[in-house]
């Protein structure tokens, strides 16, 4: 008699742990030929701020962490994420060859970012020359909870879009891409044994049309970022509802996501803080 | 206490027209709006008409902005530095003039547009045009947007030009500016020694009106980049209005700013920067210190000091060079100061202002402080935007930081300590784009400078400022 095998039960991922949807819904997530392959968690308004609660509740303790803390642990995902290469592949799909090719991509770039923890401030920072006697600092701050529509690019997108807004110290609620979510779960269990405080990345899987507008209109949230929102209407009323606690806002996008990522999706969400003070004797 | 003499700065400088009209494509034209009249806030005088720019006038400045614009950003960066730097010796050859007609339209004191606003203009020119080909050093590219749409208030008319307009145009944008309808008069003064530089036409274009014409430059669809600086309430209405359109947009917002004062602080600087913090220009800062947060142990001490202090200040004539405190810029301003006071008595906390005559005529508030302030307190959440203190109290650093942050606004802050760990940590701590450390109000073009959560995004001035004209 052969094996039954032990299939995988997907869940959110919010404040460290995986809980089912409160409102205890789930979708069919099928491969691009239409074979069944999860149920995966269709998350709910109530999940969205649970996630958004714990995102704001990691937030002083991750922003308050060293860079180079920082960086260490944004590494040790990528070594984590490379453990995971022949799963993350299987669940990324299509040609096995170029699945594998992503989930390296996804690897290498974390690593990237990893480096920039402790380097962006002097990239972005400035010593001020004030016309008189004072001492002038600018250091870039993280913006605070950033609530992420990653790209439907389920492994490579996502790493690419949440990587750049954690490793300033923001943390986030991400929905996953709608079609192919199940990458973004496995990412989840990949950050929850890395050492990334829970609470620091959040992920959501569900509708983005049931769950973005909502976390545009939260007033607990500090920054958006659009890029997976395919749906112009969408992509609008979402950004007319980031206006009301005035949110920063990065609109949807198409990216190569094999290209050079620069540091725009860094400075997108941090802050310029300017520290004055006289000096004298 | 000896009397002080008047000394009034002399009008003679100012050769006031009794029309003023829009500034496009390098010429004075008849705006099609109707016109309205801008007073001496201090007096009530009309000193001159404004032509109102329609919607089809902004079209038309528009228009002469997008045509300059290929102008304009084809010119070397070394070409638009040299064209920046003659407009910066001109406010400076013009200093007087510009300062006499900013204090006569906006009420500041004299002394004030004297010796902060107009060198701060010169000194914005003058550091954005040395930037105009050194771009590719600064991190940010150097593709300039087009066409920037650029909205200012009215508390420091000529400055926050020179803050939207240098850095537009040394990065290679074209603009339209619409001063506040209370503080047109500088802007075209402005727009007169745009002239006298030979900048080309088109490139700088000014139209003015109230809040419809505003409305008009952010929402027109030839407008690539928006800049506005005013209220939040306004701010939330531009984010929505440009959603969805593709335009940059970069706003300066309100502030509900924290001086917090420990009980080791330098009493007398800090009572000094207390009274810079929420007197300088009337209190009409968005940064200014409007909630001051005292150590408890030492509040009598402090207060004591700060009622002594207000006692010297000056009230009046806002052209007589002993002014401290001038007039409020508007009936309409004076009015909120007003109900937002008032407010603050009913809700229980004590009102308190020194012996201040106000003059028969004009628009006048006398310094205010406010004791036993609660948080919940609307004095201590609003934004009142003038002469008006709210003073809270605390117990432990950490309890400083707490009160401080509990706002939606997130500009600026304060921090008196004489202990420079505690100063970074505190400045660490605090939620705000601008902490000042022992000192208060302190502006530089060199400095960047802009808001946290609802106090807006993007900021102005120094290397970052390039980086909201510039197509990062």
């Amino acid at each position: 008699m052969s094996r039954l095998s032990v299939k995988k039960t997907y869940k959110l991922y919010i404040g460290g742990a995986f809980p089912r949807s409160e409102s205890g819904r789930s979708y069919p997530v099928t491969s691009a030929k239409g074979e069944f392959l999860a149920n995966a968690s269709r998350a709910s308004r109530k999940d969205a701020r649970d996630a958004v609660v714990a995102a704001r509740k990691a937030f002083p303790g991750w922003s308050g962490a060293t860079p180079y803390n920082r960086g260490q642990i944004l590494y040790r995902v990528a070594e984590m994420l490379e453990g995971r290469r022949a799963q993350l592949a299987e669940e990324v799909g299509g040609g096995k060859r170029a699945a594998l090719e992503q989930v390296d991509a996804a690897v290498d770039r974390l690593v990237w970012y990893a480096g920039w923890s402790d380097k962006i401030a002097s990239v972005h920072g400035a010593a001020n020359p004030v016309a008189g006697p004072y001492f002038n600092l600018s250091t870039p701050e993280p913006t605070g909870v950033v609530a992420v529509v990653a790209p439907a690019d389920p492994l490579l997108g996502l790493v690419s879009v949440v990587a750049p807004v954690i490793v300033t110290g923001n943390t986030c609620v991400v929905v996953a891409s709608e079609p192919a979510p199940l990458a973004a779960i496995t990412l989840a269990e990949v950050l929850a044994t890395s050492d990334l405080p829970g609470g620091v990345v959040n992920v959501l899987t569900g509708r983005q049309a049931e769950l973005a507008p909502w976390l545009a209109a939260h007033m607990d949230v500090n920054a958006i970022d659009l890029t997976g929102v395919a749906d112009a209407d969408l992509a609008l009323s979402c950004e007319q509802a980031a206006a009301e606690n005035l949110k920063r806002v990065l609109r949807p996008v198409q990216e190569d996501w094999a290209a050079d990522p620069g540091i725009g999706r860094m400075t997108r969400f941090l802050e310029t803080k300017t520290v004055w003070h006289p000096i004298g004797i | 206490m000896f009397e002080y003499a008047p000394a009034p700065e002399s009008r003679d400088v100012v050769d006031l027209k009794s029309s003023y009209g829009l500034f496009i494509n390098g010429e004075f034209v008849d705006g099609s709006g109707p016109s309205f009249k801008t007073v001496n806030p201090a007096t009530e005088e009309t000193l001159a008409e404004v032509a109102t720019a329609s919607s089809d006038d902004v079209d038309r400045a528009v228009q002469a902005a997008r045509k300059a614009f290929g102008v304009w950003s084809a010119l070397p960066g070394a070409e638009r530095a040299k064209y920046l730097f003659r407009i910066a010796r001109l406010i400076q050859e013009r200093a007087r003039e510009l300062a006499v007609l900013e204090s006569l339209d906006n009420g500041k004191p004299i002394r004030e547009s004297r010796d902060v606003d107009v060198p701060l203009v010169a000194a914005h020119f003058f550091y954005y045009a040395g930037w105009a080909d050194k771009l590719r050093y600064a991190g940010f590219g150097t593709k300039p947007l087009g066409v920037a749409g650029q909205v200012i208030p009215w508390n420091f008319p000529l400055l926050m030009l020179a803050w939207k307009i240098a850095p537009a145009l040394a990065c290679g944008n074209t603009v339209v500016l619409k001063p506040a309808e209370t503080t047109p008069l500088t802007a075209l003064l402005f727009a007169e020694i745009c002239r006298q530089a030979d900048l080309p036409p088109g490139v700088v274009n000014i139209v003015t009106g109230a809040g419809e014409t505003g409305a008009a430059v952010v929402a027109h669809p030839d407008v690539n980049k928006v800049a506005f600086t005013g209220s939040t309430e306004v701010g939330r209405v531009i984010a929505r209005s440009v959603a969805g359109t593709g335009k940059k947009l970069t706003l300066e917002l309100g502030g509900k700013a924290a001086n917090i004062v420990f009980d080791d602080a330098a009493l007398d600087q800090a009572v000094e920067g207390i009274v810079n913090g929420i007197f300088f220009n009337q209190g009409h800062v968005c940064c200014a210190g409007s909630r001051l947060l005292v150590q408890e142990s030492i509040q009598e001490e402090l207060l004591a000091a700060l009622k002594r202090r207000l006692d010297t200040l000056r009230l009046g004539d806002p052209l007589d060079k002993n002014t401290d405190i001038g007039a409020i810029n508007s009936a309409e301003q004076l009015a909120k100061i007003r109900r937002l006071s008032d407010l603050g008595e009913s809700e229980g906390a004590e009102r308190w202002s020194p012996a201040c005559e106000l003059p028969g005529r004009g628009f006048w508030f006398p310094p205010t402080l406010f004791t036993g302030v609660a948080q919940s307190h609307s004095i201590a959440r609003e934004e009142i935007f003038g002469p008006v203190l709210s003073v809270l109290t605390f117990r432990t650093p950490a309890e400083a930081v707490e009160k401080a942050n509990n706002t939606p606004y997130g500009l600026s802050a304060g921090v008196w300590t004489e202990k420079g760990s505690r100063i970074l940590w505190m400045a660490d701590k605090l939620r705000a784009g601008v902490v000042w450390a022992n000192t208060f109000n302190k502006f530089d073009p060199t400095s960047p400078f802009g808001g946290y959560k609802e106090s807006g995004y993007g900021r102005e001035g120094g290397l970052a400022g390039l980086e909201a004209y510039l197509d990062v």
